[in-house]
């Protein structure tokens, strides 16, 4: 490493650091004005929540200044701001709601820093996950099915997608969506040569020969499994979706991307056709008001919050975000809406966007294919996720469920969101190491 | 890969991109419907957090409070309460959490949280000194003993009243039955509300302001205005058939019951309308002509919304009439749809000397001291080319007056007469269909020489007597009551 290159690192790692401080100060900020709006009093434990957040975050920084040197300097802070700002949300609803979920969140915090961490003390390249594809996929596609057993699978508000020991819980498909990712890099950074090559002609086109489709059909019955059995729309929509942007990706093959949609359609519309709760989710879509009193009340009570927000917003804690079933997980971008207004959405959508334009950087400048596809993978799985839920939510999209990365509560997605973090930055670590574009 | 990696990084910003437009949608553009929609119970709860202005019926020390607020103790902080619920249900309406407004809470809210254009340097100061705000009262033209007469004289019956004060516009009453208790949609038990809603649907429909029934008879004095205003007097005589049958059609209009009006001599247009002639008027339909009758109808406040303090409903009467088609509709039947409202309207505007005022349910807004906020007095309502709310002129207003004291000394609303007072008035008993109960009314005012009340009442479906009902025993009764009730 030169004299330069060391500086170059060292100048990223104190955008981390200072990014990061500014990070906690604007939550910090957040949770004084709940405290304020909810108790007219500055909240007691301002300091020692402060303290736990900066502690969190300076654990975190010092180990990616060690571990992933040269690294992209916004992932972590706008993962942490997201975090905190969900937290206080959460805490926020809690008063709302006289419910004590705060204090869980914030442990699934704890839990998913030391996670992040772990990732990068252990993960010291991530060319092992290329290694161990076939474990990591049999693994991720095991914990996809896990819900459907008996015993401690659980069906929650319709979907089967819970397991559940004693009093934990947790949502195996959160992880296994990374181990997913994983294995399809792997799977495609080997296969890409293979099939890329047209031999078969149809019409006008080169298409690829139809033993190469062998894959997608695997994938889409995988994901069609996920959507039947578990009554998982929107899971089984992002593994879908993932697999098939990637394979383009890979491949540069629109054709593959076409068949995906026409798969895709086919299979939605055959769902839609099928599944009386799926049908009953595109006709709340298309009209929530005529089914005001029953289907369409959620994404009713959400436009509401929205449309009450207006530009400005109603003031953080100075809203009714309660009004909204579900608010705390799938619905909770639009309490941000309510009490943050068109200003508070629109930072939320900038800084998801930009994770995103930081994860595709990073495979952009990736090193080896497999890195590469692991990168744009993992940032595809997190931006269709954003785009789903906040679609369901605005109604942009029909509902699914599944959570906003990061500021939903729930422990598994928030651990599966800093891991995804950790492999972006393995991945950055290990690129191009020229100055930041 | 680095060419599809760029395309997929378009597509993710174009699904941003559209995220962000819609937000801007809903945040900018649909911000305030949103807002503002009647199921977003945001704006209800922010005004549950303070107080809210009462209604109040009556005058001195008779004056009561039908629709306030108390505190509860609770999460919402404000309870809405009505004393006397079901009687006074169709003018103030409810305000639930789980349904919203309706009635004067809908109409009036803007006064009941305080937001009077005239309270705007007391809500800056309110905001400015974080004081609690409050809301200003409803002082109400209503009625209680008018408005409990029309109650009592309904009974059981199906049905609706409506009084008003013809120099005023004010409303003296206006009762529906069957009617309904809005304390229980009011609460903030959830599945009381609920419950209670959806075993309500007869019950809430207002039957006094938003829903119309075919007029009958009582037309005749519209008829009857378009008439005198067209150069016919009260004494010109008319031939006595048994039935008339207008042009281009073969089907005739009996008389009702089928027989003669005068024992088939001539009579008069004031004997027909004490009589309730239906040859004569159908006669009189064509004779006119549909464009004057459709005219002075509209004059009167048919086929028109125009603004007032409640919602309401318009009533209609179509402008296109054939002769037969006119010739049914000056007797009130066809297609002419009124409410009681506006029943009582043009019995009012004949007896005000042919002004129609608008009317109104609000007399004046108060503050929490009992301060003045706003008036409101008499205003003429100027309709399809009326001068200064002239419906008809003083002389014709002056012959219907006479022609409607007949009716009731020697016709056919004899029921509705009260002892020692000169009271003036119409029946009709509209036919609704083959085996339908007809549909029978009265209006009318009293006393003559300086009318302090007019009169609508209307009993869908015969009300206790069925097939044999008629408006001079069914509803002139009622009418007789309520307008005791005032003059008392």
């Amino acid at each position: 490493m030169s004299a330069a290159v060391a500086v170059d690192a060292r100048r990223r790692s104190n955008t981390e650091l200072g990014l990061l401080v500014l990070a906690v100060l604007v939550v910090l900020c957040a949770y004084t004005l709940v405290g304020l709006a909810q108790t007219e009093a500055i909240p007691a434990g301002v300091a020692s929540y402060g303290g736990t957040l900066a502690v969190l975050a300076l654990a975190a920084h010092l180990v990616s200044r060690r571990l992933v040197r040269g690294a992209d300097p916004l992932i972590l802070p706008l993962g942490f701001l997201l975090n905190g700002l969900g937290l206080v949300m959460v805490q926020r609803l809690d008063f709302a709601q006289d419910a004590s979920r705060a204090p869980a969140q914030t442990v699934w915090s704890l839990v998913a820093v030391a996670v992040f961490i772990a990732t990068l003390v252990v993960l010291r390249d991530h060319t092992v996950l290329d290694r161990y594809r076939y474990l990591i996929g049999i693994a991720a596609l095991a914990f996809l099915l896990m819900p459907l057993l008996p015993l401690v699978g659980r069906e929650v508000n319709g979907a089967r997608i819970w397991l559940r020991f004693a009093t934990l819980s947790f949502q195996p498909g959160e992880v296994a969506k990374l181990g997913l990712v994983a294995f399809f890099a792997s799977y495609l950074a080997e296969k890409r040569a293979l099939m890329t090559v047209a031999t078969n002609r149809l019409g006008p086109f080169h298409v690829p020969p139809a033993r190469a489709f062998g894959p997608i059909l695997v994938v889409w019955g995988v994901s069609l499994s996920v959507l039947i059995f578990e009554k998982d729309l929107g899971l089984s929509l992002l593994v879908f979706g993932i697999f098939v942007l990637m394979l383009y990706i890979a491949t540069g093959r629109p054709a593959y991307a076409l068949a995906g949609v026409v798969l895709f359609a086919a299979g939605a519309f055959a769902a839609w056709q099928v599944f009386s709760h799926v049908a009953a989710r595109v006709g709340t879509w298309l009209d929530p008001w005529a089914k005001y009193e029953s289907d369409g009340f959620q994404v009713a009570q959400s436009l509401f919050a929205m449309g009450t927000g207006g530009i400005w917003g109603v003031g953080l804690g100075r809203g009714r975000p309660d009004l909204i079933p579900e608010v705390g997980t799938d619905f909770i971008f639009a309490a941000f809406g309510e009490e943050l207004g068109l200003i508070g959405s629109t930072a939320l959508l900038l800084c998801y966007f930009l994770l995103i334009g930081r994860g595709l950087h990073i495979a952009a400048r990736a090193r080896d294919d497999f890195g590469q596809l692991l990168a744009a993978g993992l940032t595809v799985l997190f931006g269709l996720q954003v785009f789903v839920i906040l679609g369901g939510v605005t109604r942009l999209l029909p509902l699914t469920g599944l959570t906003l990365p990061f500021i939903s509560y729930g422990g598994s997605s928030l651990v599966a969101n800093y891991a995804l973090l950790a492999i972006l930055l393995r991945v950055s670590a290990a690129g191009g190491e020229g100055p930041a574009t | 890969m680095t060419r599809p990696l760029r395309r997929v990084a378009l597509v993710l910003f174009v699904l941003f991109g559209a995220l962000f437009v819609n937000v801007n949608y809903l945040q900018v553009i649909r911000a305030d419907d949103l807002a503002n929609d009647n199921r977003n119970t945001r704006t209800l709860i922010k005004e549950y957090a303070r107080q809210r202005g009462s209604m109040l019926v009556g005058r001195g020390n008779r004056q009561s409070e039908i629709a306030r607020s108390v505190e509860t103790g609770g999460r919402y902080k404000y309870e809405r309460r009505y004393p006397d619920g079901p009687l006074y249900a169709h003018i103030t309406g409810f305000y639930s959490i789980v349904y919203g407004r309706a009635g004067l809470e809908e109409s009036g809210n803007r006064f009941l949280v305080g937001d009077a254009p005239e309270q705007f340097a007391r809500t800056l100061g309110d905001f400015l000194s974080g004081r609690e705000p409050h809301g200003d009262d409803l002082v109400l033209t209503v009625n209680p003993s008018a408005q409990e007469a029309a109650r009592d004289g309904l009974g059981d019956r199906t049905g609706a009243v409506v009084a008003i004060e013809p120099s005023t516009g004010a409303v003296l009453a206006a009762y529906a039955n069957p009617t309904y208790d809005p304390n229980r949609l009011s609460t903030f038990d959830r599945d009381e509300a609920t419950t209670y809603w959806d075993r309500t649907d007869d019950e809430r429909r207002n039957r006094a302001l938003r829903e119309t029934y075919p007029p009958g008879s009582t037309f005749k004095l519209v008829t009857a205005a378009a008439a005198l205003s067209d150069g016919i007097s009260a004494d010109t005589t008319f031939p006595d058939p048994q039935s008339y049958t207008p042009p281009q059609t073969t089907r005739s209009i009996p008389n009702f019951g089928g027989g003669l009006c005068n024992g088939g001599s001539r009579l008069t247009l004031q004997r027909a309308l004490e009589v309730s002639c239906n040859t004569v008027f159908a006669r009189l339909g064509n004779e006119v002509g549909p464009e004057k009758l459709v005219a002075q109808a509209e004059r009167f406040g048919l086929n028109a919304r125009w603004d007032t303090q409640l919602p309401l409903v318009p009533s209609a009467i179509p402008s296109d009439l054939d002769p037969p088609a006119a010739a049914q509709s000056a007797i009130g039947q066809r297609d002419v749809r009124v409410t009681p409202l506006q029943m009582a309207m043009i019995t009012a505007a004949i007896a005000n000397d042919g002004v129609l005022l608008r009317p109104r349910v609000i007399d004046r807004i108060q503050d929490f001291d009992g301060r003045m906020v706003r008036e409101y007095g008499p205003e003429p309502l100027t309709l399809a080319g009326a001068e200064s709310g002239a419906a008809v002129s003083r002389a014709v207003a002056g012959d219907l007056q006479r022609m409607m004291v007949g009716v009731v000394e020697a016709g056919s609303g004899r029921s509705a007469a009260i002892p020692g007072v000169e009271v003036g008035g119409k029946t009709g008993t509209a036919q609704v269909g083959e085996g339908g109960n007809p549909t029978v009314w009265f209006t009318g005012f009293a006393p003559a020489d300086n009318p302090q009340v007019a009169v609508a009442v209307v009993v869908p479906d015969g009300g206790d007597v069925g097939a044999e009902a008629t408006g001079g025993a069914v509803a002139a009764p009622i009418a007789r009551e309520v307008m005791e009730a005032v003059l008392e």
